[in-house]
């Protein structure tokens, strides 16, 4: 008798199509063109940050760093060209302090051997300080006239689609490449995979790793500029908020399982699209800032347990104290 | 003159301390201890009321608030997991106090133990999904932080006003607040009182070495059959009721239950953790790492306030901090045993003059001869490092293997062969008692007893341990030759404390006095050191007037004679020194004199490398282990002595092909029978002008009824 399987991205979908359907029929508005332009606008960001997440959970990491990437060098740009700084040098520096960060991760999980949690957990801490001590005045960083132009990054629309979604589209290209069509995807898939087998395949590891997590600082770079841009503005409290949490459940969600090597950037996309229907609806329903925390923890812990379920950890490749 | 000075050197300046302390546990403790040490000195300059009692007491009520959750963030990384809701339990048992006592009127004891049972529940909820579901810990507390806070946000929502216009006036809730004994703070009083039980129960009691265990190796913990899923859960569960302990005695000091309670808290903890010493990933930590690591975060942090630094700079402070101590602590755990094994060994000067020439020609006592080539051969192939071989009264032969039994050969020809004992560790030197009980000295385990019946029990494995050693040498590492007295004393030598036994060429490099003779009185069970310093003792051999034990020692090149009572009790004599190689053990010949096995010669080399401690040292730091120096053990002899010290013969082997190494021999009935540790054969030698019908148990205690 043949079983038959039912992947954790099957149910997911079929998830988000109840719950898209349901809100459709019993939620006034839901359905409704402006509606759908403003969810979808709405985790065009969280979207990004996936991709960024995904990279570095496929190769059996996890980045907390990543919102700091994401205010942090945001914020400095929208600062410098504040202070009179030409808008391309303060990109350029506000990509160099993305890199910087992703090789200090890199370095520390790959070379140092911190436990990513740990290392990524401190250097966004320390990113997020080293902001409010040194680099911002106030912690909302005003547009100011030196930016214009660039809020089309985030606001608008080509060809009729709002233009942070044409951003996420041309982000999940890029990752897709990288993931499927070059050599340094498929050795990420294998790092995650199997790290020790990688290692002793030949696979230069370490480089790859730190790849990683500079690639998915960039990415949180990205991403900060697209959102400042939509907001004209940078409230870097949002290292504060629990927007890394929403981003780890888009990509646990999604069917990224967190023992590494599987998944990919399909599957950001639907954990992308089931939070941003269950965010919007629970908008709708007027839930309140906590209680919608309360119903996110609580769909993130079914999708844990379920991918524990799912994906059980390799105990031949689980290193010991590998928490 | 230099010579002279390296000696003093290596005489006086203990070498050896520095890879003994670095191999104790507490090195690691102490670490953090001196950083400490140093941020509390810093402060105490910088900050001017830092040492003023209301400042003490200040940050000591704090160091037991954050201590509580320290500690149960300890069992939890012990364990191997990691607790990252803390932060949301404690402020959820904050309102949960505090709703109790002001909105419901609760009495404060009640207050108290329920408090303490919602921590405990919460703390459950982790434990199941971590403990029994499997699920990742980190990923699982951080959800469980988002809904314990955003649980508590709602619930302040609605409470919080109640909650901050009531101002209750209960003295034993103020006590708990604000109250002192003697000036140490309540909460400091019963911190410190859950800090001793705690650290008695990690390190005494059964459920904490079962924590220990399982983070060391979760599967060999499940494999030895400890209850791995309750036991990870209920560590959550202590980890929950010591968060509310800690939340009731912040309740009840600010009654407040404001938006950001406990936010950032689980960091704070964590760092405190990492830098106390307590390993990521379980297996190792205790108590007063937990607390030295929430005193030096403590200190840090509030010092960074009182100088008025801004919100960012502090949490730049501590991100740093929490990156160092987790980089110096992986580092130091994954090199650690590099590092000491690369310290451990410290030689030390040790000078021989010239030996006595062996070659054939030259004369002399040792001068080589071929009378060992014709060895007839016992069980070769069949046994395994028979380090030393013994004859009972009946002619039966018996020999330690390397497999941790002990074999025995049936006469007359010592074919038929059979297991008459397994202990399980390598046997070394044997001898019968009066009862014919074989005594045995086990290698790494120590003096075990075989009855005739074949049942094996522990003789000793310990002794008294010396005041100033910092290894504890009271365990018997390498017990190697005995001898008993007529009065049932029986005197062991231990070769070395310093090392294990299949180190034991590392303790020739180290050419220190690190072995002793051992005494066991087997009437009373008692065990003393007898002597101690010896240059890897070997054989033992009770002399002629039942009042002294010849011995060897084998680096020391010499044998020596111990007197244990009579006239000249506790003196020491040397027999003879200067041996042309290394003695190992000593038996009674038929005519009165003594057999002594020389397990190898004496290389110019290693005599060169002797004087020379600190080549030696640079060697053993530079070169892999199985490149240095090593006692050469391929060709040896047997010699017969006598009390004076006189060589009488001396016995070779020129090709060595029939019977290679000689650690020992035995003389029965007119043979001498050979052991040797490397071999897979015992030999047999007839000897020439031996009292055929000698048995050297018959002859020691008396012909057996």
């Amino acid at each position: 008798m043949k079983r038959v399987r039912i992947s954790q991205q099957e149910i997911v979908f079929a998830v988000f199509a109840a719950l898209f359907l349901s809100f459709s029929i019993f939620l006034n508005g839901f359905l409704s063109a402006d509606n759908m332009l403003t969810l979808l606008q709405n985790v065009a960001v969280l979207g990004i940050l996936g991709l960024g997440m995904a990279i570095v959970v496929i190769g059996r990491g996890i980045d907390l760093s990543l919102i700091a990437a994401l205010a942090v060098p945001g914020g400095l740009v929208l600062q410098m060209v504040q202070n009179g700084h030409s808008l391309p040098a303060s990109l350029v520096a506000a990509g160099l302090l993305a890199i910087a960060v992703g090789l200090v991760n890199g370095w520390l999980i790959a070379y140092a051997e911190v436990p990513p949690l740990f290392a990524t957990l401190a250097s966004g801490l320390f990113v997020a300080g080293l902001g409010q001590a040194a680099l911002f005045q106030l912690d909302v960083v005003q547009w100011s006239d030196g930016m214009a132009g660039f809020e089309r990054l985030g606001q608008g629309s080509i060809l009729g689609i709002p233009t942070s979604i044409v951003m996420f589209a041309i982000a999940c290209v890029v990752v897709f490449v990288l993931l499927r069509k070059t050599r340094w995807g498929a050795y990420i898939y294998a790092i995650g995979d199997n790290p020790f087998a990688a290692r002793v395949t030949g696979i230069p590891s370490r480089p790859i790793i730190v790849l990683q997590y500079v690639v998915a600082a960039l990415i949180g770079c990205f991403a900060g500029l697209v959102m400042a841009a939509s907001v004209n503005s940078m409230p870097t409290r949002i290292f504060n908020s629990t927007l890394i949490y929403d981003v780890i459940l888009v990509v646990v969600l999604g069917g990224i399982g967190l023992s590494g090597g599987r998944g990919g950037v399909v599957n950001v996309i639907i954990g992308t699209l089931l939070i941003g229907t269950m965010l919007n609806g629970m908008t709708i329903l007027n839930i309140p800032y906590a209680g919608q925390n309360l119903i996110k923890g609580l769909v993130l812990l079914v999708a844990v347990i379920t991918d524990t379920f799912l994906n059980p950890r390799n105990e031949e490749t689980a290193q010991q104290g590998d928490i | 003159m230099r010579e002279t000075l390296t000696r003093l050197r290596y005489r006086y300046w203990p070498d050896h301390l520095l890879g003994e302390i670095l191999s104790k546990r507490w090195t690691e403790t102490a670490i953090p201890v001196i950083l400490l040490l140093i941020v509390g000195f810093a402060l105490s300059r910088s900050l001017e009321h830092f040492l003023s009692p209301a400042s003490l007491a200040d940050t000591a009520r704090q160091a037991g608030e954050i201590g509580f959750i320290g500690l149960g963030m300890a069992l939890v990384v012990i364990v191997g997991g990691i607790d990252l809701s803390v932060g949301s339990i404690f402020a959820l048992t904050d309102f949960c106090a505090l709703y109790l006592l002001d909105v419901l009127n609760w009495p404060v004891p009640a207050v108290v133990v329920v408090t303490m049972i919602v921590g405990g529940l919460l703390g459950a909820v982790n434990g199941v999904l971590i403990g029994y579901l499997r699920l990742r810990a980190f990923i699982t507390t951080l959800i469980t932080l988002i809904i314990y806070r955003s649980a508590y946000d709602l619930l302040i929502q609605r409470y919080s006003n109640a909650i901050a216009s009531a101002f209750p006036d209960i003295p034993s809730w103020n006590f708990i607040g604000g109250g002192d004994v003697l000036g140490i703070p309540s909460v400091a009083l019963v911190y410190i009182v859950i800090a001793i039980f705690g650290h008695i129960f990690l390190t005494r009691l059964r459920p904490g070495w079962h924590i220990t265990a399982i983070g060391g190796s979760r599967r060999s913990a499940y494999n030895s059959g400890i209850p791995v899923r309750r036991t990870i859960a209920l560590c959550y569960v202590a980890s929950g009721v010591l968060t509310s302990i800690g939340a009731l005695f912040f309740a009840a000091r600010l009654g407040t239950v404001g938006g950001d309670i406990g936010v950032g808290l689980e960091v704070i903890v964590l760092t405190a953790t990492v830098l106390g010493g307590i390993t990521l990933g379980g297996g190792k930590g205790s108590v007063v790492k937990s607390m030295v690591g929430v005193l030096i975060v403590l200190l840090v942090t509030n010092g960074l306030t009182a100088m008025n630094a801004r919100g960012g700079v502090n949490r730049m402070a501590l991100a740093s901090i929490l990156l160092v101590a987790a980089m110096v602590d992986i580092r130091w755990q994954k090199n650690r045993t590099r590092i000491i094994s690369k310290v451990y060994v410290a030689p030390t000067y040790h000078a021989l003059p010239p030996p006595p020439p062996t070659e054939i020609g030259q004369g002399g006592p040792f001068e080589q001869n071929d009378r060992l080539r014709e060895v007839s051969l016992i069980g070769l192939g069949r046994i395994e490092a028979p380090e030393d071989v013994i004859l009972d009264r009946n002619d039966v032969l018996y020999a330690g293997s390397r497999h941790g039994d002990i074999i025995r050969f049936f006469p007359p020809d010592y074919e038929r062969m059979e297991v008459f004992a397994h202990i399980g560790g390598q046997p070394l030197g044997m001898a019968f008692d009066k009862e014919d009980n074989l005594y045995v000295c086990i290698g790494g385990m120590g003096l075990y007893r075989i009855k005739p019946d074949g049942t094996v029990e522990k003789a000793t494995d310990e002794t008294n341990r010396s005041i100033y050693s910092v290894n504890d040498d009271s365990r018997l590492r390498l017990a190697d030759d005995l001898d008993i007295t007529d009065d049932g004393l029986i005197f062991f030598s231990e070769a070395t404390v310093r090392y294990e036994m299949d180190e034991w060429p590392v303790d020739g490099l180290e050419a220190r006095g690190n072995g002793r003779i051992i005494c066991y009185d087997t009437k009373t069970g008692a065990t003393h050191t007898a002597l101690r310093g010896l240059k890897f003792p070997n054989g033992v051999a009770v002399a002629s007037d039942g009042q002294s034990i010849l011995f060897a020692e084998t680096f020391g090149c010499s044998i020596k004679r111990y007197w244990f009572a009579g006239p000249k009790k506790g003196d020491v004599e040397i027999v003879m020194d200067n041996l042309p190689g290394y003695p190992d053990n000593i038996n009674l010949a038929s005519d009165g004199n003594y057999w002594l096995a020389l397990v190898g010669m004496r290389s110019p080399s290693l005599d060169l490398a002797w004087k020379m401690p600190g080549f030696r040292r640079r060697m053993a730091k530079r070169v892999p282990v199985d490149e240095w120096l090593f006692p050469n053990i391929n060709t040896g002899c047997v010699v017969k002595f006598n009390e004076q010290g006189k060589i009488l013969e001396s016995f070779w082997d020129l090709k060595g092909l029939n019977h290679p190494m000689i650690t020992s021999m035995r003389e029965h009935r007119g043979y001498l029978y050979l052991g040797g540790i490397a071999n897979n054969r015992i030999g047999r030698f007839k000897l020439d002008n031996a009292d055929p019908d000698f048995v050297q148990y018959d002859r020691r205690w008396g012909k057996s009824s």
